[in-house]
């Protein structure tokens, strides 16, 4: 048994270890934290699988933002948790743990039954990436050969912001989201969101443009805007926008909406739904990705700010 | 060349290894939250930065060794402001209880 084969056994392992231990942990707020390390290690079997754009974004949305996410839930659920010492009956709790036992056969089942090479269409991916002019074959999965599922997974995310906005109380409806943060001015975290932006906004750019031929795109260069935006927040430098903001709601429906009339454009000039001219084709796949960035990037920072809470009329 | 360059890798790297052997053995054993922090800070700040430095012989091109440098430096960005704060709270919970 080499090294690498050793570390990856390990790092196995540890992964199962930590996402038991989540499940166990008594406390919401160790549970949130060992989540975090739990998605940063997950990351790392998806880069020791070579799947470096699943890593960028599992450690981005399951690292970062649902840590942050998370942090916030156990931060509101600490009062409740005090106060509330609610034990599930037994019938509930039968119940879970035979759900949760014929989830995991069900798993098992799946897995011992995979066919011994598995189908794939990673070879044809390979053999037409000459139609897209990008040579970064997940790129060429999500914004060509698949795009209707990047472009429904899209219009996925605005109606969780809309479900989240549902929330709000009536007085707060079209208002602000989450607390008005204040930091001391002098203080670290409002010397570190002046200082970070800049060099976080460079990077979420270049992972977009390098997502053409290398790992990186839309999603993950968005998820790295969101951050810095909310960094801003969480340090009293700016405040969230009332979601009742014409621009705000035009930026969050850029994204699919741009998407869909190159979709009907391919029906209107070509063949089929989403079908792009060849010699267009990277330039069309660019431009909607510049325009779903800043669609993900709000999105993900609206979804983590949470529902409206303050009234947008002062 | 290639030898001296794999010779400075190796010993870098070992020495940052050790750092973050040190610093969690620290995070494991030291007594309270400052100096739990102040183990995992060297751990990072040091034992990144060793390792950084021992890759850097390896890097294809400059750019590439430029990105590692700007890793380290955001990660050493990053760990000082996060002890500040947590050490911060970690006074206020204290003078207050």
């Amino acid at each position: 048994m080499n090294i690498a084969s050793t570390f990856e056994l390990m790092l196995a392992a540890v992964v199962l270890g930590l996402g038991i231990w989540t499940i166990a942990v008594h406390e919401t707020y160790s549970a949130a934290v060992g989540f975090v390390a739990y998605g940063l290690l997950v990351a790392l079997i998806w880069v020791r699988l070579d799947a470096v754009d699943v890593a960028l974004t599992e450690a981005a949305i399951s690292g970062g933002l649902g840590g942050v996410l998370l942090l916030g839930a156990a931060a509101r659920l600490r009062h409740a948790e005090l106060m509330v010492a609610e034990v599930p009956d037994r019938l509930t709790r039968v119940s879970a743990a035979v759900l949760s036992v014929m989830t995991a056969a069900a798993l098992v089942g799946a897995v011992l039954w995979l066919p011994d090479s598995a189908p794939t269409l990673a070879p044809e991916v390979v053999a037409n990436a000459w139609a897209t002019s990008l040579t970064n074959p997940v790129t060429n999965v999500l914004m060509a050969f698949r795009a209707m599922d990047t472009m429904l997974e899209k219009v996925v995310l605005l109606l969780a912001i809309i479900g989240v906005w549902s929330l709000a109380p009536d007085t707060a409806w079209g208002g602000r989201p989450g607390p008005r943060h204040r930091a001391d001015p002098n203080g670290v975290l409002v010397f570190l969101a002046r200082l970070l932006p800049p060099a976080g906004i460079a990077i979420a750019v270049y992972i977009l443009w390098t997502g053409a031929n290398h790992p990186g795109g839309a999603f993950q260069g968005g998820a790295i805007l969101a951050a810095m935006w909310l960094l801003a927040v969480m340090a009293g430098l700016t405040d969230t926008p009332a979601v009742g903001r014409r621009w705000l709601r035009l930026i969050l429906v850029a994204g699919p909406a741009l998407f869909l009339v190159v979709g009907l454009g391919g029906l209107w000039f070509g063949t089929a739904f989403l079908a792009y001219p060849t010699a267009q084709a990277k330039p069309l796949i660019v431009v909607i990705e510049v325009a779903m960035i800043q669609t993900i990037a709000a999105t993900l920072g609206l979804l983590l700010t949470g529902a409206p809470e303050r009234s947008a009329k002062p | 060349m290639s030898l001296a360059r794999d010779m400075i890798t190796l010993v870098a790297v070992s020495a940052g290894a050790f750092f973050f052997l040190a610093g969690t053995i620290g995070l494991l054993r030291f007594p309270d939250t400052l100096t739990r922090l102040h183990a995992l800070t060297k751990a990072d700040n040091l034992g990144l930065g060793l390792v950084v430095l021992g890759l850097l012989p390896q890097a294809a091109s400059v750019r590439d060794a430029l990105k590692l440098i700007s890793v380290w430096l955001l990660a050493l960005l990053a760990g000082a402001t996060v002890s500040q704060l947590i050490a911060r709270a970690a006074r206020e919970a204290r003078t207050t209880r």
